[in-house]
């Protein structure tokens, strides 16, 4: 199975990204480099809404990963309540 | 009194569907033929524009709002960079080359896509993917002018900065991103998708914009950071529509198929070349570095590329053409690139310099199979040369390949000892290639790549020279009157840098920095 990822900055704004990502995606491994994070999994990835706004107590949305955001690969299925990424194959 | 909401907020597929679709209409003063003229030519067949689907979904109210909040942080970030001499933070002055190189050979090569999205965009005929179009343009857009922002920074201390946009047009390594994005602007609309979107965008722009600045994180260069991630956030984007686009077209027709895999050979190849310049600037150029080129590589092209083209495969695509040889090259081109410049680092905007030990050691490291078979005797030979007062400086001109324009430094494939060179002959004149690949497309397309406008080529017919030169001045130096010309000035944005102007200034103000 290939490998999609997800790469955010290294900053507050990005970090219940991260955490909502571990949290949800327990293949999933991260990565730290200097001022960014790549999160990384076996087949696919998803970022739900509700576990950010768990971590937060705020509401998000998801395109705010876009303000954070540094790449990230794979097929995007985007809805209002989770983003997943992954591979056909 | 309180007003209850009669019906739920669209959700986000409708939101979308609103805001790009149902906004063309049948033009009646003129045949649509007339209206859209280059979307037929190249043999692309689009039955239904509908199907383009921009995977995020993102409309133009949610773009300004999200394009907004970046701007903010970032010019915060370039705003107190200036006031706090940011620029004393880096590692080293060594580190300033690298800037200099991005800002002379990648930052207008921003401006040149967005161009090409422009145009892309007014002469698609599906909607969904004009306005797709219509933001990439204004994205990169906003790339050139924060890069140009953030960079000017710089530019108040430091040399090589101060000409850019007149460098652009005439010296000799940036007619490789140049001519790479003129190719790509002179093609058809589609092909312009694919080479830029595509090959570019989603399989070789992370090695530019990821490692290379968690390395300018790592240098302490606040600056480029924040604008390369600020950009790359927007280029996840364009990594998206790419992978849209590519699906979309081979979905469209099965004759497609063909065209767009000689347009993912072609781009792939050209793409591979022009990030040699960046491979080098990864594994030398940073005083610390994050990672080399050779890992950059394995990472985002061979196991992402992998992982994309094994998901193409469906649709009958194979990987590129020039796959194999480019994945061989991970363990050469940084160094060969780099031994390039530094021999002709007397004719180069930056400076050069032989590596410290510790350097050649980690490059030891990270490449067991070639490196110190194959350049570490020649960087020591060449730091030894300097030491004993003889630095090297090429003083004649190279030969250039006809289709990347990048000298001919490149070794054949399966041994590292001998230049790789091929030649065309075409309507009686000569042509000289890198590659089999680089040969391969001036042969697809011979018309287009007999006009390559080649620096030394040109510097030899005497086009590039000041109007007020008399090369048969009894004193005339060529060399001299070139790099006049290309608006260097002498001594300080050229050759080495150890007593380089740049090293002097940036040890004497980070002195001030820590002491009265």
């Amino acid at each position: 199975m290939s490998k999609v990822f997800i790469i955010v900055q290294a900053n507050e704004e990005a970090r219940p990204i991260i955490e909502a990502l571990v949290k949800d995606n327990l293949h999933a491994v991260v990565q730290e480099s200097p001022a960014m994070v790549r999160i990384e999994a076996e087949g696919s990835l998803t970022l739900n809404r509700n576990t950010v706004e768990e971590l937060t107590g705020q509401p998000f949305d998801i395109q705010q990963l876009h303000v954070n955001l540094i790449s990230i690969s794979g097929h995007i299925d985007e809805e209002d309540d989770y983003l997943t990424v992954a591979w056909n194959n | 009194m309180d007003m209850k909401a009669s019906k739920k907020k669209l959700g986000i597929k409708e939101r979308y569907a609103h805001m790009t679709r149902g906004l063309g209409w049948e033009p009646t003063y003129q045949p649509t033929e007339a209206v859209f003229p280059y979307d037929k030519y190249e043999g692309i067949k689009i039955h239904d524009w509908d199907k383009w689907v921009d995977p995020f979904r993102l409309t133009m109210d949610a773009y300004w709002k999200y394009q907004g909040e970046k701007d903010r942080k970032l010019y915060a970030v370039i705003e107190a960079f200036a006031q706090n001499n940011g620029h004393l933070n880096i590692t080293d002055a060594r580190y300033l080359s690298a800037i200099k190189l991005f800002w002379q050979g990648v930052s207008p090569l921003e401006n040149y896509v967005v161009q090409g999205f422009a145009r892309a965009g007014r002469h698609f005929r599906g909607e969904a993917s004009r306005v797709a179009c219509q933001m990439q343009a204004v994205d990169e857009l906003r790339h050139y002018q924060t890069q140009t922002h953030s960079i000017s920074n710089y530019n108040k201390y430091y040399n090589g900065f101060h000409s850019q946009r007149h460098m652009w047009d005439r010296v000799w390594y940036l007619s490789v991103p140049k001519s790479f994005g003129e190719d790509a602007l002179t093609s058809g609309p589609f092909e312009f998708l694919i080479a830029i979107s595509f090959s570019f965008e989603y399989v070789l722009t992370n090695l530019l914009f990821v490692p290379f600045m968690s390395g300018a994180a790592y240098n302490g260069d606040m600056s480029t950071v924040t604008f390369g991630f600020s950009a790359q956030s927007d280029e996840s984007r364009h990594m998206t529509l790419g992978i849209e686009a590519i699906k979309f077209l081979l979905e469209q027709d099965p004759a497609n198929v063909p065209i767009v895999q000689g347009w993912i050979d072609k781009w792939f190849w050209r793409g591979s070349k022009v990030l040699a310049l960046v491979g080098m600037m990864m594994d030398y150029m940073l005083p610390k570095r994050v990672m080399s080129w050779k890992e950059a590589w394995e990472i985002y092209a061979e196991e992402n590329g992998g992982a994309l083209f094994r998901d193409l495969a469906r649709y009958g695509i194979r990987p590129p053409k020039g796959w194999a040889d480019a994945c061989e090259a991970k363990n050469h081109i940084s160094h060969q690139v780099w031994l390039l410049f530094y021999e002709y680092g007397g004719a180069a905007a930056f400076h050069t310099w032989s590596p410290t030990n510790e350097e050649l050691d980690w490059l030891s490291a990270k490449y067991p199979e070639t490196f110190d078979k194959y350049y570490r005797p020649r960087l020591e030979f060449l730091r030894d040369k300097h030491a004993r007062g003889e630095r090297v400086y090429q003083g004649t001109l190279p030969t250039l390949c006809t289709t990347c324009q990048i000298p001919l430094c490149f070794t054949e494939p399966g041994d590292p000892t001998k230049i790789s060179h091929r030649e065309t002959v075409h309507k009686d004149e000569k042509y000289v290639f890198c590659s089999d690949h680089c040969q391969e497309i001036f042969g697809n397309e011979p018309e287009k790549f007999v006009q390559s406008w080649l620096p030394v080529n040109q510097i030899y017919q005497g086009n590039c020279f000041k109007p007020d030169v008399d090369p048969t001045a009894p004193d005339f130096d060529p060399l001299k009157a070139v790099l006049e010309y290309f608006n260097y000035n002498l001594g300080r944005d050229n050759g080495e840098f150890e007593g380089s102007e740049d090293q002097q200034n940036f040890a004497k103000w980070r002195g001030q920095a820590v002491n009265n």
